[in-house]
């Protein structure tokens, strides 16, 4: 058995606009049962939901640091108002590591010390390098990186961790405009937060049936869930020290629980899948991305 | 250029296109070299290095700027040729280069110091701070802004920051921040990000299937329409998608950009430069849309009205429909 570094799981932001009583709840059983080392909160996807979850959020913080987990707070993926910019700001000055989805946080953190979200172009060593040099503790790569790429970036880190999304959608896009308030033939500014429909997402079928993409708000994701399996092995000998777990409405702490035992090895990566696949009834895996394939195949 | 003009921009996607656009009043020009370093890496495209230096003595002859786009993300490992393509611009002399990778922009900013630096589009940089700190590491004087602003946040940037904008005012429509979109690769696994082609050819297909014909990006159906009805390319973004059992453009209608008769207001919001996509178009195209900008822009600057060239326009926006997209509230 090589001597590599333990493998950290984290609890990506939850990227779908829940009831703010159901999140609590959700946090509260992450904090007492997942075996997850990171969780991330805050809002990624609009700022009209931003707000939502603030009665909680000092409760839910409080019982995940009690539970052990360090609590990490995700930025806005798009920054453009001024209000947006001031809450990017304060989110900032709360005394959490700050996870930047915007480069407008590079700015805002001036070199403190940040985790680098998805959300943020970083696909080669050089891009890793100089935000490394300004203040990047952690870089947590977008999901469209083939294995190879993320090897390459994870074996020069030196002491920037590398983490990589394990478990979840994946997000291929962020806009300003709402597609789900299209979808209702509502404008953004009178959405109604109609998001707030779907708890995983919206799903979008083509013309000819196929269902291919996953709608949530201004974002959208894949419509099988990514899944990191057979790889984790090689990617932890290359150096990639985190793997996140996206939120969806499932039995998280049991998927939290089968990575973990996947990264004890004391699961064998085939049974993981089989256990997925029965909990997501019908929807596919997908791993088309990190195979270099298209990314929404399997194989 | 005097204060209150804007800068005319244009798209020279070949050496032909290049001197239309020189010739039909471009302010600058901008282009890229026949690889991946570019965001328009389709065949029969771009330039290779000779190619570029003619095309720079030819506009810098005429009065003309060349801007070189160099604005697609390195992949990992392989590096090297998206240095070497700002080595060459700067070789050939280029006036600019649009970047938008922060490795290459730090390469650029430590190996050619003197080299204008503009922010590529794909940089998606939407706020002052963002553009605060592409400024203050890699001393970028220029910045494409994303296509998801008002002009009202437009104003507010220009004003906050300073720096020069560059906005787009006429072409295809990207609902989507640019730079950061992965639907292409997630369908037919070929990056727009780091191989800079999105939908390219020769994964798109046409299929009659019972009167219909089903336009596919890889294996999947982006759009389906009577034979002979228009239909734009199948871009992910400009598919049709069912949600609820209903059938729409779920991202963005079969629309092209046409900021011609807001120039007023673009100019009181202090752009500096008017940006004409579509470096994939014809050579035509280029002269036609170029010209028909030039006279809109001396019109303006004689204080006469622009609107009675909106109609020679018309025939080129994509799909016959315009729209104002982001510039305009209501849009999003």
């Amino acid at each position: 058995m090589s001597a590599i570094a333990p493998a950290r799981l984290t609890l990506g932001p939850l990227l779908f606009h829940w009831p703010a009583a159901k999140r609590r709840d959700f946090y509260l059983r992450i904090a007492d049962e997942a075996p997850v080392d990171t969780v991330y909160l805050g809002e990624v996807v609009c700022s009209k939901r931003e707000s939502a979850f603030d009665p909680y959020l000092d409760e839910a913080v409080r019982r995940l640091q009690a539970a052990g987990k360090t609590v990490v707070h995700s930025t806005l993926a798009l920054v453009t108002t001024p209000r947006e910019v001031r809450r990017l700001r304060e989110s900032a000055e709360h005394g959490l590591l700050v996870e930047a989805n915007d480069v407008a946080c590079l700015d805002v953190l001036a070199g403190a010390p940040h985790v680098v979200g998805p959300y943020i172009n970083v696909i080669n060593e050089r891009t890793r390098d100089v935000l490394a040099s300004q203040g990047a503790i952690r870089i947590a790569l977008p999901v469209e990186l083939p294995e190879a790429s993320i090897r390459t970036i994870a074996a020069g880190a030196g002491a920037t961790a590398i983490e990589v999304q394990a478990f979840g959608r994946q997000p291929l896009s962020v806009a300003m405009r709402c597609y789900h308030a299209r979808s209702h033939n509502l404008s953004k500014d009178h959405c109604q937060l109609v998001c707030g429909l779907d708890a995983d997402g919206l799903t979008a079928t083509s013309m000819a049936g196929e269902d291919v993409l996953t709608i949530n708000g201004t974002q959208t994701l894949s419509y099988g869930y990514g899944v990191l399996l057979d790889e984790i092995e090689r990617l932890r000998e290359s150096g990639v020290g985190y793997f996140r777990l996206s939120p969806h409405d499932l039995d998280m702490v049991r998927v939290a629980t089968r990575y973990r035992e996947l990264l004890d090895r004391q699961r064998e990566p085939a049974a993981v899948a089989a256990e997925l696949r029965a909990m997501l009834a019908g929807r596919p895996l997908i791993n088309g991305f990190v195979r270099g394939h298209a990314g929404m195949t399997w194989s | 250029m005097s204060a209150g003009t804007l800068e005319l921009v244009c798209p020279a996607g070949t050496p032909a296109a290049l001197r239309a656009a020189v010739d039909a009043g471009a302010d600058s020009v901008y282009c890229g070299f026949r690889d991946r370093t570019n965001a328009r890496n389709y065949p029969g495209l771009n330039f290779d290095p000779e190619e570029l230096a003619e095309g720079i003595a030819y506009a810098h002859g005429r009065g003309c700027k060349v801007l070189v786009a160099i604005n697609t993300f390195p992949p990992a490992g392989d590096t090297g040729p998206w240095c070497l393509a700002v080595d060459r611009a700067a070789d050939a002399g280029a006036d600019a280069v649009i970047l938008a990778d922060i490795g290459l922009l730090d390469y650029a900013t430590r190996t050619h110091p003197q080299l204008r630096r503009h922010l590529s589009v794909q940089a998606s940089a939407a706020n002052a701070p963002s553009i605060r700190y592409y400024r203050d590491h890699f001393g970028v004087k220029r910045v494409v802004l994303p296509r998801v602003l008002s002009i009202d946040e437009v104003s507010a940037l220009v004003e906050e920051t300073g720096i020069e904008t560059e906005v787009f005012a006429f072409g295809s429509v990207g609902p989507m921040s640019e730079g950061r979109c992965f639907l292409s690769s997630y369908l037919c696994g070929v990056s727009p990000t780091s191989e800079g082609a999105c939908a390219p050819a020769n994964h798109v297909s046409y299929v009659e299937s019972d009167g219909r014909v089903l336009s596919k990006l890889g294996p999947v159906t982006l759009n389906a329409f009577a034979p002979g009805e228009p239909a734009a390319y199948p871009t992910p973004c400009k598919g049709r998608y069912l949600t609820h059992g209903r059938a729409s453009y779920l991202f963005e209608e079969p629309v092209a950009l046409n900021a011609l008769a807001i120039l007023p207001e673009l100019r009181a919001a202090g752009v500096t430069a008017l940006k004409i996509e579509g470096r994939q178009r014809s050579r035509a195209y280029v002269t036609q849309v170029v010209g028909t900008f030039r006279q809109a822009l001396d019109a303006l600057a004689r204080g006469h009205a622009v609107e009675p060239l909106l109609s020679t326009l018309r025939q080129e926006a994509e799909g016959g429909r315009e729209t104002f997209g982001a510039y305009r509230k209501g849009w999003k």
